[in-house]
């Protein structure tokens, strides 16, 4: 029950985290937001295959022939496909907000600072 | 037509003319466009094929790679995808053939790289999320439609295309993760990922999963509502579309009806009247949040200061009615949705391809909402326009008003009659006011002396791509009887989910050509016990 509490914490977290930064309104932070939130994703999806210790995904000889011996191996083969996709999404925003930087010059989310912030917000 | 691999030719062919478009785009461009055009034209006509299949009412199960549902990634073929298919290829032709009009200064694909590749990617994208019949699947295709989405939009490149990305790439990154965590949480309940299993097994989930079940299966719908833009998750949307070139836009006018109909799968099949412990999960939330929707966007409309950004909110109030008329749950008003969603996604694309035409009849001005100088096709273009404009408000003699009445006959016998009837028609009257205060604008006053210096001609290409999809927007008025016959079975055969579970479940692999033992090498008989 420990190994789950403490999953169940971490990605409690890891959201938590990934949330408040995306809510930054500044492209640094949000991307780096996406990437704890797509962290986080990813344990949830590999824990939906339960977390059990000492059972491999793949048939061995070792092990009696029955379900209970192995884990789940489809959130594995899930999890993986999910890696590809939002890594490759945060190469993709990476070069859009380095092209939109070089374009704007600011590092807000809509290109230019709110028109009532003042220097010490800007500077935060 | 009676080949079995049909099915799998709307997500493939895509994929195969994409991957070629990019090896010879650069050596051989004026081949990519023939090519891009030739792909989505056969695209048009395998949809049209297997929407005469699926015509006769039998839902049609597609196995990939011959692994038996639930164990691999099934595709399923019913009326809706059928239908939503040939749709897509109606609007895809017209803004493949609208990008490649012009001469080489003004193409639009020639504005940036890889626009045909990207294209064909989204195509496909759309395809696979109509056809499959698997959740995680359709996450998949989600994904490869929206990556071809960002890139669409970014085509010809400049700051207010990058800004619009970073809020839809961010948005919808967000919505993805979301998507995954509804679908992991569901696969970890039920232990499947097969849509047909799934409906299955919700109903059958004992009480005390009750609670996590609800609460993936409207997480589902959140997501699905940032695809289709609904009331609280709809910002994005006008921005975004007026950031995109013409022809983008117009192809875009088919993804928030990927939304739609993700909800309408889902919300009938698994979390349907049948739901068991999560039946009828969406039916508290999609009248209330979809009428909100509609009268935000007529607000909207009034307020918007260009054309696109106006075309936007009419978007958004088709997406809204939609869902809306999903919410409602009854079978007339499903089928009403339906035959409204064929008319208000094709008068979405006509509207954007219109109003790159204003713009670059107005030069400097664009497609802003006021008087100024108009190039020589002032008449044709406004009574482009005004035809348009009746279409997409929903007055006589076009199908946007055959649409909304059945829609609002069908909303009768609910329980948001009232407010439905309220609601629908003040927004109609509000979007009736901005139509006609744009046209009077942009038409009814211009400048002395006519013509700008800038006015870009329109090609006979971009020609024949407007009245294409005037053409299907007057078919569907001609032809409304039989569509109408058509969604009515549609949205019957969804709600009726036995026959799409059994086909689906039901579908039994392929025997192979060659027995497996032969293909590895080994001798029959001698294998382990």
């Amino acid at each position: 029950m420990t190994i789950e509490l403490l999953l169940a914490i971490g990605l409690g977290v890891l959201t938590a985290a990934g949330v408040w930064l995306l809510l930054r309104a500044r492209v640094f932070d949000l991307i780096v937001g996406l990437t704890l939130l797509s962290y986080a994703v990813n344990v949830f999806i590999f824990l939906t295959g339960r977390v059990r210790i000492g059972s491999p995904p793949i048939v061995s000889d070792k092990l009696a022939p029955t379900l209970a011996s192995y884990a789940d191996p489809l959130p594995q083969a899930l999890v993986l496909t999910a890696i590809v996709i939002s890594f490759a999404m945060t190469a993709l925003i990476l070069v859009i907000a380095l092209r939109a930087h070089a374009e704007t010059g600011s590092d807000h989310v809509d290109g230019a600072e709110p028109s009532g912030a003042t220097a010490a917000e800007r500077d935060r | 037509m009676n080949w079995a691999h049909w099915i799998i030719v709307p997500v493939v062919l895509p994929l195969v003319s994409g991957a070629a478009l990019l090896l010879i785009e650069r050596s051989r461009p004026a081949l990519a466009a023939r090519l891009s055009l030739l792909a989505t034209a056969a695209h048009l006509l395998v949809a049209i094929g297997l929407a005469a299949q699926a015509a006769d009412g039998t839902v049609r199960a597609y196995l990939l790679g011959n692994w038996s549902a639930p164990f691999g990634i099934a595709l399923a073929l019913d009326r809706l995808s059928a239908l939503l298919l040939v749709l897509t290829g109606v609007i895809a032709l017209a803004a493949v053939a609208y990008a490649v009009a012009g001469d080489a200064k003004t193409r639009i694909d020639k504005l940036g790289p890889h626009f045909h590749a990207l294209f064909q990617f989204q195509l496909m994208g759309l395809a696979g999320a109509f056809l499959t019949a698997d959740l995680f699947n359709l996450f998949v295709f989600f994904e490869v439609l929206l990556i071809a989405s960002y890139g669409l939009l970014l085509h010809a490149g400049g700051a207010a295309r990058l800004r619009a990305a970073i809020h839809y790439v961010s948005f919808n990154l967000t919505g993805s993760a979301l998507f995954l965590i509804a679908v992991s949480a569901l696969y970890g309940i039920t232990g499947t990922l097969n849509m047909a299993d799934l409906a299955q097994r919700v109903a059958q989930l004992p009480p005390e999963s009750a609670s996590l079940a609800r609460s993936a299966g409207l997480l589902l719908l959140v997501v699905f509502c940032v695809k289709a833009a609904l009331l609280p998750l709809y910002f994005w949307l006008p921005t975004t579309y007026s950031a995109a070139t013409a022809p983008v836009a117009a192809l875009f006018a088919i993804m928030t009806k990927v939304g739609v109909y993700a909800v309408a799968r889902m919300f009938t099949l698994a979390f349907g009247a049948d739901g068991g412990v999560a039946a009828d999960l969406a039916q508290p939330w999609l009248p209330i949040v979809g009428l909100g929707t509609i009268a935000l966007a007529a607000v909207g409309a009034l307020a918007a200061r260009d054309m696109r950004g106006m075309i936007g909110y009419l978007v958004i109030a088709s997406a809204g009615t939609l869902l809306m008329a999903l919410g409602l749950g009854s079978r007339e008003t499903v089928a009403a949705a339906l035959f409204y969603l064929v008319n208000s996604t094709l008068v979405v694309a006509v509207l954007y391809l219109l109003a790159d035409r204003i713009g670059a009849q107005r030069g400097e001005h664009g497609d802003l909402l006021a008087p100024g100088p108009f190039g020589s096709e002032r008449s044709l273009l406004g009574a482009a326009y005004f035809v348009a404009a009746i279409a997409v408000c929903g007055l006589p003699p076009l199908a946007g008003f055959l649409g909304k009445s059945l829609l609002l006959a069908a909303a009768r016998d609910t329980a948001y009659a009232a407010w439905v009837w309220a609601i629908v028609l003040a927004s109609g009257l509000a979007i009736i006011i901005s139509l006609v205060r744009a046209g009077s604008r942009i038409f009814w006053k211009p400048y002395e002396p006519p013509a700008p210096a800038t006015a870009i001609a329109t090609s006979s290409v971009q020609v024949m791509a407007l009245g294409w999809l005037f053409a299907a927007l007057l078919l569907n008025t001609a032809a409304a009887g039989p569509l109408a016959r058509f969604t009515g079975a549609a949205a019957q055969q969804l709600f009726e989910r036995r026959p799409y579970i059994d086909a689906v479940l039901g579908a039994r692999p392929v025997p192979a050509a060659l027995p497996i033992r032969e293909i590895l090498g080994g001798k029959p008989g001698k294998d382990k016990p």
